[in-house]
């Protein structure tokens, strides 16, 4: 079959391709506007092994833009390893192996000639725990210009100043910027983390539970900054907190242990109306 | 009621026990103690013998620390020797740190996780384990006869360095790997290459201990005999070393040669050269506990290097 062809909507696969299907049938998402929006991370059969264990299971499905896609599902259910296989931050496990297609506007990101380092330079990501870099804070968000050698172009200190507009951290910081990113507390770390990742301007920022090591209002500060800067950006959201998955995301992907994608639909649907018997008992508690 | 309770423990006899526990506390209590007191004995021996060379002989201080030695005792002094360690200890520096420092990224950052990597690795410590004369001999062979370099401080650099590289390596790889890799997965989810992430996020980080570790090995070639002796040291250091290929007389080695002079008077300079080279090394301990202590407390600061 065609499953090379690296756009993912040529007629020939349609024909056999569930995801076609999914695509036609996806209702527009309740919060955003009724507007249908591009594909812009397509996978096909993804399965990611550690040694001989496997973590994912032949997911598939599409990510549409500028939109929330939230990923739910149970400890060891796969969802972290699918947001890394994105990006390719998987490549730096030896033990790592990916199977399967994951199309980023169509090109297939686990092509011989595509750079993850490239990449990663268009899909921004942000971690569990806050990882600011032991630098100010300054430092901090404008690494990602410097190491992209894109400092030259811009004014940083605009720059610097807008990603951290955009984090909604400048108010807090705009006078201690030359302080180090490690003294501030650990909700405006995780925001200083978003601010480092937006100042490149990337396409899609991955995020692995943002707020799970942040206290609940400092969680609800990064769920309102979600909700902006799906005006900009794609963002896709790993998370085991079901009431933040229905708050802030258009779509929701379920996982459940295995690896396998149990459904995949618009976040109202999954929450109210699940297809499937095993997402009404994990979303109701009875799994997991 | 009461005597019931008294009695309730009656029936535990602990005194074997804790006769048994008092023994063992006390054993490995002065097997502590031990290198302590060895230490305060010699410190206290080396001031001894060195304030009795004061008192006994009429020294200079001031010629003492910056003249030149000499054949002739009441003229000796140990200032080329200062300078000729000053210089060793630089050149030591500059040829063991780069190199160690260079391979310690490798293993750390690109070497695949192989047999080959584990057998360099494990025999790292093996080789700070080799007698340091053998690296004398060495440099002997190679350096001073084969290459014809002669007797000079550049080739006493490099016997000392070949000691010490070892040990930066083993030190610097533990710093590098202590660096978390949380940040090393930041820096590379920003896009940064690999060694962008280890110039501007690992060594960084890293940098505090891999410093430490070298003052550290520096501490210990500033004392090194042997080696020196190998590649060949003056007698009498009677002129200052003006580079890298003055030939010398660093301060152990003019120690040693001072201690079996028959004039009595030498056997007091060494005393006293050994005050010297002592506060030399007190000197730089210090210096790498204020780099541990403050890279520590400030979490690693420093933005650039």
């Amino acid at each position: 079959m065609s499953s090379d062809t690296p756009d993912g909507r040529t007629v020939d696969e349609s024909t056999d391709d569930p995801l076609i299907q999914t695509e036609i049938d996806a209702e527009p998402s309740p919060s955003r506007d009724a507007e249908r929006t591009e594909t812009i991370v397509r996978t096909k059969d993804l399965s990611v092994y550690y040694g001989d264990d496997r973590a994912l299971d032949d997911v598939t499905f599409e990510i549409p833009e500028n939109r929330v896609t939230a990923m739910i599902g149970p400890s060891g259910c796969g969802k972290s390893t699918f947001l890394r296989s994105i990006n390719r931050m998987n490549d730096r496990i030896d033990a790592a192996r990916v199977e399967g297609d994951l199309y980023f506007h169509g090109k297939n990101v686990y092509d011989d000639d595509v750079d993850p380092v490239a990449l990663r330079r268009k899909i921004g990501q942000v971690f569990q725990a806050p990882n600011p870099f032991p630098k100010s804070i300054y430092d901090n968000v404008a690494y990602g210009l410097r190491v992209q050698g894109t400092d030259e172009d811009v004014d940083l200190d605009d720059a610097v100043e807008r990603a951290l507009r955009g984090a909604a951290l400048w108010d807090e910081v705009s006078d201690q910027l030359d302080e180090s990113g490690l003294d501030l507390s650990g909700g405006q770390q995780q925001r200083l983390c978003i601010a480092r990742a937006i100042a490149t301007d990337p396409e899609v920022i991955l995020m692995d539970e943002p707020t799970s090591a942040l206290d609940p209002v400092a969680a609800s500060k990064i769920e309102d900054l979600i909700d902006e800067l799906v005006d900009e950006y794609t963002v896709i959201i790993v998370t085991h907190n079901m009431q933040q998955a229905a708050r802030i995301s258009d779509k929701t992907a379920v996982f459940l242990t295995g690896g396998e994608l149990v459904e995949f639909d618009d976040t109202a649907t999954i929450f109210e109306d699940p297809t499937d018997p095993r997402v009404e008992d994990y979303i109701t508690g009875k799994f997991g | 009621m009461s005597t019931k309770r008294e009695e309730l423990f009656a029936d535990v006899d602990l005194s074997q026990e804790k006769l048994l526990n008092r023994l063992f506390h006390g054993l490995l209590a002065a097997a502590s103690l031990f290198g302590l007191v060895m230490l305060a004995l010699l410190l206290l021996d080396v001031l001894w013998e060195s304030s009795q060379a004061l008192l006994t002989f009429d020294i200079d201080i001031g010629q003492f620390l910056t003249g030149t030695s000499s054949s002739r005792a009441e003229q000796a002094g140990f200032g080329a020797s200062i300078l000729a360690s000053i210089w060793l200890m630089v050149l030591t520096a500059v040829l063991a740190f780069f190199i160690a420092v260079g391979c310690a990224i490798y293993l750390v950052e690109y070497a695949p996780r192989n047999r080959v990597t584990r057998l360099i690795e494990a025999n790292l410590a093996n080789l700070a384990g080799v007698p340091s004369i053998v690296y004398g001999l060495l440099v002997l062979a190679l350096i001073v006869n084969d290459a014809g370099l002669g007797s000079v401080i550049l080739a006493g650099a490099i016997a000392l360095a070949l000691l010490i590289v070892p040990i930066i390596i083993v030190a610097s790889i533990e710093s590098i790997r202590a660096v978390p890799s949380s940040v090393r997965d930041g820096s590379y989810a920003m896009g940064a290459t690999k060694w962008q992430t280890i110039r501007k996020v690992v060594l960084p980080q890293a940098m505090p201990g891999i410093l430490t570790g070298t003052i550290l090995a520096l501490a210990r070639a500033i004392g090194e005999t042997a080696p020196l002796i190998m590649v060949g040291t003056l007698l009498h250091a009677t002129r200052y070393p003006m580079g890298p290929l003055s030939d010398f007389s660093a301060m152990p080695t003019q120690i040693y040669n001072w201690t079996y002079q028959a004039d009595r008077m030498f056997n007091g300079l060494a005393a006293l050269g050994i005050v010297v080279l002592l506060v030399a090394l007190i000197a730089l301990y210090v210096l790498a506990g204020y780099l541990r202590r403050r890279y520590e407390t400030e979490g690693g600061t420093i933005s650039n290097v």
